[in-house]
């Protein structure tokens, strides 16, 4: 069978898996759409977080970003896997005792304020809507290059699936999806990671593979190394971002994980405390099955990469490297006019341009892989966007449904009447993603590090100091929220947005990018909370209880 | 419960805490970031260990410890009897 037919059969299996799972688990009340009745296992829950963390970022771009970045990469590697180490032990088991249904929530009752939880539900809802917009995107993208079909068409077929089972499954119907799409996604990526590795080093475990030897003896890295360095880039093992950048860029991303709305949630939904605990152990074990196989597959398809094309005849090259010209994501011009592939570091005479997306999306062709593999990788892209998506959608309809309505505009609400709020809220959250996805804004790369920044200057502080410390109060929580936003908001803003030809390391605050600079917001937001706070009179009795209880599992 | 083996607990909790996260912040900024020019002139195999440290030890490392915290939070919550049944 070819491609095509392989990749028809596969993506129309695994939907139908999707839309029969949404079936079965239809919500019947707000707590089975918001937090899926709080009876999800552990187990299931951890497979859920890690499908609803790894977005098609991870799956598609990431291993390239990093083929392109060398050491760099362990930006996202320690970042996106970090967090989770401070999610399972400052946050996840704190919040689930508390026992509501959002972050706003905690926000809303710990600091007694519904102006805090208004902030909280603005972040929620922007950090939410940056990020979905990007996976539908990345639906369509998946689509158009291996069903041929138009992103456009892609994109709406996305819409139309996610609807029908966020709708109307809720959070119990987006959780077992989640649990299926995250097999699926994981055995796409290891089985070409594993072709792969045999092929260039002889062994069959990726991450073992990655510091083995390839054919001639040396060692793969030793050997990327010097490739690299003949072509003029640096050598593959060593940094090129200075070193406090790269500790504020990784400090930014592990606090922004351990602040964003969709994931906490997750904790939500698991019956007690402990299953909180070990759900966010058995997520990062998860998500470190992808993330520690993502650098290997990164070293590897870099290195096959250059020996394929590097100083080779045009004419001579493999198929896959004119279809993949076709779709844009590869070009050559032959500058020299000798006919050969010169790729080297120096832009006047570099005749090659690659995009990082096709170091996962080509790697089974480029390791000539068997034709259902190929398929695989279009299912478990899909599967990784559309899970994320989900997650996120039902962290918008909830933030609506229950924390602007339910809470604040008509607390009489009945719980039908909330319920059909949140799909309403659902539905149309899908409709202004996939318009998203259509027309993307131009800054959607931009705001990618904006989402965490806000994350982690406003979220992660005040739920950490609102579970650490009695004292601090509504005055304190709000400023700090305040000063965190707006400082990390104007900074972004300033070097992405209003004056992108500034955006040089000269320029920075301290050598800190802005990728890296919701770091420094989080700690003016700590700083800024507890001043505020001790100047100001302490919170109320019955909160400072809340606060003591919600520190014993019992 | 009574309040001193309430604030015994808590106080057992942030000692836990602090050990682990000093690890979490050894392994990831420490030995893949501060230290990884130090680090990469110890070879195990093809790896330098500051390269490795930076792109696979520290996701391994924390794994362990979200279970090692598990597993002592599972044992001091038997320990005060505030488990939950």
């Amino acid at each position: 069978m070819d491609v095509q037919t392989w990749t028809y059969l596969i993506v129309g299996l695994t939907f139908s898996v999707y839309i029969g799972i949404a079936i079965w688990s239809r919500a019947g009340s707000t707590s089975e759409f918001y937090v899926a009745g709080g009876h999800v296992s552990p187990l299931a829950n951890g497979m859920a977080t890690a499908a609803d963390w790894m977005s098609a970022a991870s799956f598609i771009s990431m291993a390239g970003l990093i083929s392109f970045m060398g050491y760099d990469g362990a930006v996202y590697l320690l970042g996106w896997t970090g967090g989770y180490v401070l999610l399972a032990l400052l946050l996840a088991p704190y919040l689930r005792k508390f026992g509501k249904f959002t972050v706003p929530d905690f926000v809303g009752d710990r600091y007694y304020s519904n102006a805090a939880r208004t902030v909280a539900v603005f972040c929620a809802i922007f950090v939410s809507f940056t990020y979905v917009s990007g996976q539908m995107r990345g639906v369509g993208v998946v689509f158009s290059r291996f069903l041929e079909v138009n992103v456009n068409t892609g994109i709406i077929i996305g819409m139309v699936i996610v609807f029908f089972y966020a709708v109307l499954g809720g959070m119990k119907g987006i959780t077992y999806t989640q649990v299926a799409q995250y097999c699926i996604l994981i055995f796409a990526y290891l089985v070409p990671a594993i072709f792969i590795s045999i092929l260039m080093t002889g062994n069959p475990i990726p991450q073992l593979g990655f510091g083995g030897t390839v054919a001639d003896g040396t060692y793969l890295l030793d050997k990327l190394d010097g490739l690299q360095q003949e072509l003029g880039f640096a050598a593959y093992t060593v940094a090129k971002k200075s070193m406090t950048d790269v500790f504020f860029i990784t400090a930014a991303l592990m606090v922004g994980t351990a602040g964003l709305p969709h994931v906490i949630v997750r904790f939500f939904t698991v019956p007690r405390v402990r299953d909180a605990r070990i759900s966010a152990g058995y997520a990062l074990v998860f998500i470190a099955i992808l993330y520690t196989t993502a650098p290997a597959v990164a070293a590897f398809a870099r290195t096959n990469l250059i020996n394929t094309v590097s100083n080779q005849s045009y004419v001579n090259l493999p198929e896959w490297f004119s279809k993949w010209e076709e779709t844009g994501l590869i070009s050559f011009s032959d500058k020299n006019g000798d006919g050969k592939v010169q790729y080297l570091a120096d832009a006047e005479k570099n005749e090659l341009t690659i995009d990082r997306d096709i170091m996962v999306l080509a790697n089974p062709e480029i390791a000539q892989l068997p034709n259902w593999v190929i398929a695989l990788v279009a299912a478990g892209g899909l599967a990784a966007a559309l899970s994320t998506a989900a997650g996120l959608l039902i962290v918008i309809s909830t933030s609506i449904a229950h924390d602007l309505i339910k809470k604040q505009i008509n607390p009489k609400i009945s719980e039908k009447g909330e319920l059909v709020a949140a799909r309403i809220s659902a539905g149309v959250a899908v409709v202004i993603a996939g318009i998203f996805g259509i027309y993307p804004p131009g800054f959607v790369a931009q705001v990618v590090a904006f989402a965490f920044g806000l994350a982690a200057s406003s979220f992660f502080p005040i739920i950490i100091m609102g579970i650490f410390s009695k004292r601090i109060n509504k005055e304190g929580a709000i400023a700090g929220m305040l000063v965190g936003l707006l400082f990390t908001s104007f900074y972004i803003i300033y070097f992405k947005f209003l004056f992108p030809e500034q955006n040089v390391a000269a320029n920075w605050w301290f050598g800190i990018s802005p990728e890296g600079i919701g770091t420094l917001g989080m700690i003016l937001n700590f700083l800024v909370s507890s001043v505020v706070s001790h100047i100001t009179p302490e919170p109320p009795q019955e909160v400072q209880d809340m606060v003591e209880s919600i520190r014993y599992p019992r | 419960m009574n309040n001193q083996s309430h604030q015994s607990y808590w106080r057992k909790n942030l000692r836990y805490l602090t050990i682990l996260l000093s690890i979490w912040f050894l392994v990831s900024y420490v030995f893949g970031i501060m230290l990884v020019d130090q680090l990469n002139n110890i070879r195990i195999g093809g790896f330098k260990m500051g390269f490795w440290f930076a792109q696979q030890g520290a996701i391994y490392v924390f794994v362990i410890l979200i279970f090692v915290y598990v597993r002592w939070m599972n044992k001091l919550d038997r320990e005060y009897d505030v488990d939950e049944r």
